[in-house]
């Protein structure tokens, strides 16, 4: 959907880069080899919106959408913000996909050999579509930091996995959403990949205005897009 | 003189890897069936390994494709279900898709490109996306000969940007790195 509008190039000040020696995976699977341009056009432009998912309705409440025979054990947390373009212009009814580890720093993923345990009500996947102001809001369980092989005693910070279909192809967006005041944001290499000046984009605030009494903590953190492309000023 | 105050502009939302354990939220609906309405006859398959710098398999990728229908078109409107397409990578790094050969879309000046689809990488040990696109057709059609973004890539790299047949079906292969480096785009 979409089309018409161009829009302005990725930011190399805002993104990583291919290669970022500290995160070791890194090292033999970014492209070396310059980019090639391309202008963009019609295939560019346009974009898969939530019924290119199959998707009408949202699943966004993962304390609830997996459970099988009781409530996940955790930290429940409400986490909402708003998708907006970088001119600040709201990104309506676009599909935001998320997942995470458990309270217990586990996936449910065969892969995931983590020794914590796994939680019978919980997988940790949900998925949520903006509103007309591009708000979105999940309902879930704090996951837990895990211990991961990039290096000795590395463990990942609390985070969330979040995909943005954005308006079109080229505003894709996929990105992790971490919480403040964690000692293991300043250790972690894939955090560390984003230039200085922009990290900090990735850390929810505590919003006591979102939490609910006796309920769950609330966290914010707006997501910005790729913008329109803007006319150069003469 | 004073330039004019800026517009509002926010900081873009840093890339982040999709990590090793996707699958059962990326991969949750099954999306490889690129135009589940078309008419059967019309369909092809798309298939191929996702490789590292060594040639090792990436069985930890995701593959998003987005592509015209058989007519050039796009979706028309926000319930079309056509066009795009996701596939995990399995244990051997290979992803899968059933779609149709794309008609013409024109380039930004209005010249016919030939038919290709617009593939997002995404894995772990990316952190942030690639784009490249895949034409389903020949180098040498006339079609590929004219078309204004394979003429801005390197000659002795255009072959990387081609599917080719296998056993009735196409195939094309993304070399993250390496001497067969696949062409990814700046889009």
């Amino acid at each position: 959907m979409t089309g018409t509008v161009a829009y302005e190039p990725f930011d190399p000040a805002s993104h990583p880069g291919f290669t970022h020696e500290a995160y070791r995976s890194t090292v033999l699977r970014g492209p070396r080899q310059a980019l090639v341009p391309l202008t963009q056009s019609a295939g560019e432009t346009t974009g898969p919106t939530p019924a290119s998912l199959g998707i009408t309705a949202d699943d966004n409440d993962l304390t609830t959408n997996a459970a099988r025979d009781g409530e996940p054990i955790g930290e429940r947390i409400i986490v909402t913000g708003r998708v907006l373009d970088a001119s600040g212009a709201p990104v309506a009814g676009t599909l935001i996909e998320l997942w995470q580890a458990n309270a217990a720093g586990r996936y449910a993923h065969p892969v995931d050999i983590h020794p914590a345990p796994l939680d019978p009500n919980f997988v940790g996947a949900g998925h949520c579509i903006t509103d007309a102001e591009g708000v979105y809001r999940f309902l879930t369980i704090k996951p837990g930091a895990y211990p991961w092989r990039n290096h000795a005693n590395a463990w990942r910070p609390a985070h969330l996995h979040v995909s943005v279909l954005g308006p079109a192809i080229a505003t894709r967006l996929v990105t992790q959403m971490y919480f403040p005041g964690d000692p293991l944001l300043e250790l972690d290499p894939i955090l560390g990949g984003v230039p200085d000046g922009a990290r900090e984009r990735l850390v929810a605030a505590y919003a006591h205005d979102v939490t609910e009494a006796e309920w769950a903590l609330g966290y914010r953190w707006d997501i910005v897009l790729r913008g329109p492309l803007r006319t150069p000023e003469v | 003189m004073t330039a004019p105050e800026p517009a509002p502009h926010l900081g873009q939302t840093p890339s982040q890897t999709v990590g090793p354990f996707f699958s059962f939220s990326l991969g949750r609906f099954d999306l490889t069936d690129v135009f589940p309405d078309a008419d059967p006859a019309t369909k092809v398959t798309l298939t191929g390994q996702v490789l590292d710098g060594e040639d090792t398999p990436v069985p930890d990728a995701v593959i998003e494709l987005w592509q015209a229908d058989a007519s050039g078109r796009f979706p028309a409107s926000r319930s079309d279900r056509g066009g795009f397409g996701r596939s995990c990578t399995d244990t051997d790094g290979r992803y899968r898709f059933t779609t149709v050969v794309p008609g013409v879309v024109a380039a930004a000046d209005g010249t016919p490109q030939a038919p290709h689809a617009t593939l997002v990488v995404f894995a772990r040990g990316l952190l942030r996306h690639a784009f490249t696109r895949v034409y389903l057709c020949a180098p040498d059609d006339a079609a590929a000969q004219a078309d204004p973004v394979l003429a801005a890539v390197p000659p002795s790299r255009r072959h990387t940007l081609f599917a080719h047949d296998d056993d009735g079906g196409f195939r094309f292969d993304i070399h993250l790195q390496g001497p067969a480096e696949t062409v990814f785009l700046d889009l």
